[in-house]
Parts: structure tokens; sequence; C-alpha cells
């Protein structure tokens, strides 16, 4: 049997293809892609290395309906007879995933974390305060892996490159514009991220989030009441209403940690607390601690950054 | 215009979370339900708002049993004209999306709305379900949304930015930060929630697709090691050596 894997390859080929083709190739040998991204063979050959066998795309879709999209998807799991389908649990996803659902009659778990093990797949429940392991009870299924959970693991394939028509049909969705976010990394796929809370006081004392933000080359983020003032865009939001991120690094500055901000930022691999307050909870949920100033603790820490990279 | 706003409940925000029964079921002890917040302050204030705009009505849906009736008054008192529960216990997205879908497909809604995801379940799947049982264009994770009779105008997240989405009425949309501004229902309001009409709506026959097994609670994180704020480079030294993230 095969695993069809989706990838949007729109912006190029980023570390959450090879992580979902890797997750595939746990699954079954035969991993064929489905993409409707540009033709760009050098860099979807590359997936070849992370197992994937059989590459098709379908270059005659653009657009952002999903039901066109779903209808792509629905023709080459037929072509490929696939019984699971993979898909990184991204924004495209979430609008794909459940419609193809619908499709095949095939159970649908959102947000993997782990690489299965038996016929189990763990998930993050309530905003990652806990773990569910879900079960899929119909032939086909349909899995979606949560970005930055898996290490991607190479392991060479033949890789062979096709051209596919998934006739996508007709759409109702017309396109007006395309926004891209200010700043160069998108904060859902950050991996280094740096964020303020009301502590900071201001708008204006920014600058010091933005410093080490840039000097080690990662997102920035903020706490809800700080999007709610409007000191900062909603999509800066993370927390339980706002956005859910799992970097390597996450590091807050005068945010006391509450726990629907927790729920947005648990499952981060390192988490660094800046708060002058000792009792912050935030601390309680910290890899590392410093009680202290954020306007002292982070131009501080900028600089001792900028010296590491120096002399490494 | 005729809008339904699919509720689910969820947990109080500040819920502590365990499990029972062999860790197979979530502790409901002491647990106060709310209204999904994405449901609640986005989808919902957001019909509203195109009722008070355009005219029309505002209907929400719930699957679930009669301790449901709680939140469903809780979005009456909000402002929404009318409640219809369908009644059964939700067994997984699949089967509560079937159930809202059938409904749906007999009272001619221009329009449905759901929250981007629940926050017990994550799962972001109901919305697009209903659509394509219903054949319905989907837009998922709207973070504004303009109404010029027909025509939606819709912001939505996209990988790495946002876009703008033109679409024409009947469709399903998933409601994100943005749309609205939370509403705290007021005295009037709550009054007349008592009066509202509340549906039953007996359940389809639906099977589900997937189960949750069991459930586990994180493994508690180490001490934090606290850092002198003089003593930045060590910090520095230990997210390279120790945590090796940078």
């Amino acid at each position: 049997m095969a695993v069809l894997v989706y990838i949007n390859s729109e912006n190029g080929i980023t570390k959450n293809a090879y992580e979902v083709v890797t997750y595939a190739k746990k699954l079954e040998e035969q991993v064929i892609v489905i993409t409707t991204g540009p033709k760009d063979e050098s860099s979807l050959s590359k997936l070849g290395e992370y197992g994937a066998k059989k590459i098709l795309i379908d270059s005659s879709f653009s657009g952002k309906d999903s039901q066109q999209l779903t209808r792509i998807i629905g023709s080459a799991v037929e072509s490929t007879n696939a019984n699971t389908i993979v898909f990184s649990h991204d924004t495209v996803a979430k609008t794909i995933a459940p419609r193809l659902s619908v499709k095949l009659k095939a159970g649908l778990i959102s947000g993997a974390i782990e690489i299965p093990n038996g016929d189990k797949i763990k998930v993050n429940v309530f905003s990652g305060k806990a773990f569910g392991n879900v079960k899929i009870y119909s032939e086909k299924r349909i899995i979606s892996v949560l970005p930055n959970s898996i290490q991607p693991e190479k392991n060479q394939s033949n890789c062979i490159i096709e051209d596919f028509n998934g006739s996508a049909g007709d759409t109702r969705i017309k396109l007006i514009d395309t926004k891209k976010i200010e700043g160069d990394i998108p904060l859902p796929e950050a991996e280094l991220v740096v964020s303020g809370g009301r502590g900071l006081k201001g708008p204006e004392n920014w600058n010091i989030i933005e410093d080490l933000a840039k000097e080690l080359g990662a997102a920035t983020a903020c706490s809800r009441p700080v999007s709610d003032i409007g000191w900062r865009p909603h999509n800066e939001h993370v927390g339980q209403t706002g956005i859910a991120i799992r970097p390597n690094l996450y590091i807050a500055a005068g945010i006391s940690g509450a726990i629907q901000h927790l729920a947005g930022v648990n499952g981060s691999k390192t988490i660094v607390v800046i708060n002058t307050d000792s009792e912050a909870p935030f601390f309680k949920a910290a890899d590392y601690g410093i009680i202290g100033d954020a306007f002292e603790v982070l131009p501080r820490l900028t600089e001792s950054i900028k010296k590491f990279k120096a002399s490494n | 215009m005729k809008i339904l706003v699919c509720i689910s409940k969820s947990p109080d925000t500040t819920s502590k979370i365990s499990f029972i029964d062999n860790n197979s079921k979530f502790n409901e002890e002491g647990v106060q339900y709310i209204v999904n917040p994405y449901d609640e302050w986005y989808a919902l204030v957001r019909a509203l708002e195109l009722k008070e705009e355009n005219g029309g009505s505002v209907s929400i849906i719930t699957v679930g049993n009669s301790q449901d009736e709680a939140i469903m008054r809780k979005a009456l008192a909000i402002g929404a004209d009318n409640a219809i529960r369908i009644d059964t216990d939700p067994k997984d997205a699949y089967s509560v999306a079937m159930q809202i879908s059938e409904y749906a497909k007999k009272n001619n809604f221009d329009m449905i709305l759901t929250g981007k995801e629940t926050i017990n379940y994550n799962g972001s799947q109901v919305g697009g379900m209903i659509a394509e049982d219903m054949d319905l264009p989907f837009i998922s994770l709207a973070s504004k949304l303009e109404a010029n009779g027909n025509t939606l105008k819709i912001e939505s997240e996209d990988i790495g930015g946002i876009q703008v989405l033109e679409v024409n009425t009947p469709v399903v949309i998933s409601c994100a930060k943005g749309m609205a501004e939370q509403r705290i229902p007021n005295m009037r309001g709550i009054m007349a929630a008592r009066t509202k009409p509340l549906n039953i709506v007996p359940p389809i026959d639906v099977e589900s697709l997937t189960k949750f097994e069991s459930y586990n609670l994180p493994e508690a994180k180490s001490a934090c090691k606290m850092i002198n704020p003089e003593n930045i480079d060590e910090l520095v030294e230990l997210l390279h050596n120790e945590a090796k993230v940078i």
C-alpha cells in the first residue's frame, strides 16, 4: 500500500515537507508526493533524500479553492491507490484535509506529534495541556502532522517526478490579493521566537525585542493583552485564543505566563523567561529563568548573542 | 442574510485538565463549561454584526445533550435569535459535521460559521467537513469578513501571510482572531434569552470514523534553572551547549 503526502510548495520546499515525508516513510515504504507548486525539479527531488519515491505535480492549479485542491488530491488517491494521506497541519491542510475526509469517508487525525507505534496516533489536546491517543476506524485514513514535531530523517530513494492531471474542476472562490506578513520569518514556522508582554510598558519599547530577534534570526510574538491593546498586530498573539507555536526556543520577556498563554507555547522545546516578579507563574513552565528587568536583560542578551556568534 | 453559527462547549480556559477511568475519559468534575471561545468571540459576534448591518437572522446550533443548554442560553443572551440542539452526544468531528450538515441542508442558510477550532480537541475539522458534504465553498481561518449583498470579501490566513478572497453565498467559513471583539451579554440579553426558542432536533444515524482511546498528561518539567541577570553569557552558553537550540 502507498502513502500519499500532500506538499504545498508554493513558497518552495520547507522543513515541514521533510518532516511529513519522514513521517510517511515510517508508515509505509511506498511514499508518493502530490503537489501543485511550481515545477522546480531540483528542490522537489530533494524529497527523495527523505524517502519519497514519486512526485506528482499538477501544474494546472492556481488559486486558493480548497474544493479544487481536494478534487486533485482525491484523484491522486484514486490513481495511486493510497490508503493513507499525510499532510502538514498548516493553514492549507486545515482547509483541505476535512473536505477530503468526507469525500473519501476516511477518518482524519489532526496534529499528530509522534511517529505512531501501533494503531494509535498521538495528538495534542486541550491546547497542549494533554495528549490524546486516537484510532481511525475507517479503511482509509488521513493524518496531519503538527509542524516541528518530527525530526526529518534522511532515507535515500530513487525519486521520479511525473506530471499529473487531477481535474480541479470549477472554482467559486476568487483570489483578490495576497499580503505577506511583515517580518522575515512567519511565526508558525519559526524555530526561534522572542516574545513580549505587558511588562514592556508600551509599543515604543519593542525595539529591544526586535533587536534580540534580529540577532538570533528569530520571529517576534506577543501575549494577548499586548495585541488586544493594539501594541502589536493580532497575528503575533500566541496563546489559547491566538496561535499555538512549538519553536525550539521561546524567549518570553515581561509575560507572567497565565495558563491561556502557556497553552499556546507549551510545545516549545526550550523556554526562557525574563520577569521582574520572581512569583510569575511562567517560571514553573520555563527551562531557564532570569529575575530581572527586561529593559536591562534583553539588550545584554542581544550583546551576548552577538559576542557568541562572533566567536563561533 | 440567514446565518447559522456552530457552537461547541469547551472547558473554561483556566480548567485543570485530568482524566479518569484508566485515562480513557476526561474528568469533568469541577469543570466549568463555556462556549468555545473561537465560536463565541469570533463566529457568533461577527454573525450578529452582519445581521445588525444587513438584517436577517442568526441561529446557533450544537450537537450535544441537555447539559449543553447552558452554553446555548449564553449564545442567545449575546444576541442569537434561536438555538438548535441535535440531541446526541458528539462522537467525533465527522459525525458532528454530518449531523449539522443534515440540518443545514433543509434550512437554506446563506452562511455557516464555525470557530477555527475548539480549545479542547483543536482539530479544525468540522467546518470543512460540512462544506464538503453540502458541496459548498469553504474558507478557513478568516480574520475579516465584509458582505456586499451576496458577495463576501474575506481575509484569511495563508502560509506566511494573508489572502483576500471573494466568494458568493452560500458558503462555510471558519473564524479566527480579528473577525470581531468579544461581547459581554447585558441583563436585557440574558432576560430575553430565557424566552427565545430552543429547538431540539433528533439525530440522524451516522457512524464515527475516529475515537480517542486514551489520554495522558505531559511529564512534569524539571525545575527551572535560574540565571543571574549579571551573567547573561551563562544563559547563552547553556542555550548552546545544554539545550542545543542556538
